[in-house]
């Protein structure tokens, strides 16, 4: 299962993460399950209210997740997928994004920031059904 | 009332975006729910009733888990429930920081 996303909102996500630099970016990512894509047309920003820590965690708040969902929904798209930045570590899910990661068939996409400079960019789909047998698997992700 | 299934959870619900079900409160909305599709109560409930702790319920704009009555919230026919899984995480476990 591909991530497709214009060469706009990739280019959106890696700047943003770049802006937050030397914290973590977040945001939402709508758009549609097609065959075995996700198709994103839609990036919504969001903060981090990990202010505590925000070089290295980061946390949504649940209403910007229920106003983005609302959004969605007047627009006929899902959430599909979220992003955020690895402000000098790799684009490399961690152990707590995976423990924090309950979105199933959504995409996880992590930007490496070096520097304020946006490196390299991976997706990983959260499969599994359930919380014991969950798991990230890198993802392709196609420019369009 | 109205409960909003997230994108995730819409496997158990038939694809359904939003279900309709009837009850005066919180907890019997959400019991409406899972009656309904049962394949919802694991993924909202812990082995001993208790609602996941990363599984969020909005009455309206508020996190139940705020309210003074909390699950037992008292609700109307107008009202929405949404029910929004967290999401969290970051690099601060990696360790191969450079």
């Amino acid at each position: 299962m591909s991530l497709l996303l214009s060469k706009d909102l990739y280019q959106q996500l890696r700047t943003h993460g770049e802006e937050t630099y030397p914290h973590e970016c977040c945001g939402i990512l709508l758009g549609k399950s097609s065959g075995d894509n996700l198709h994103v047309t839609v990036l919504i920003r969001a903060g981090n209210t990990r202010t505590d820590s925000a070089h290295n965690r980061y946390n949504i708040a649940p209403q910007e997740l229920i106003k983005a969902q609302r959004e969605g929904r007047k627009q006929g798209l899902d959430i599909v997928g979220f992003y955020h930045s690895h402000p000098d570590h790799p684009a490399q899910w961690s152990p707590t994004d995976f423990a924090e990661a309950h979105w199933f068939s959504c995409a996880y996409v992590i930007t490496a920031v070096e520097q304020a400079a946006a490196q390299i960019t991976n997706s990983f789909l959260l499969t599994g059904t359930s919380e014991e047998d969950k798991a990230f698997v890198p993802q392709f992700i196609a420019i369009e | 009332m109205e409960i909003h299934i997230p994108t995730p959870l819409r496997a158990y619900t038939d694809k359904q975006e939003t279900v309709s079900v009837e009850g005066a409160t919180v907890a019997e909305g959400l019991a409406a729910l899972t009656a309904a599709h049962p394949a919802m109560q694991q993924h909202l409930f812990t082995a001993e009733g208790k609602l996941r702790s990363f599984v969020n319920v909005y009455l309206n704009e508020d996190d139940v888990r705020y309210l003074p009555n909390k699950e037992d919230s008292p609700v109307s026919p107008t009202d929405e429930l949404t029910i929004i899984p967290s999401i969290a995480g970051g690099a601060h476990s990696l360790c191969c920081s450079r």
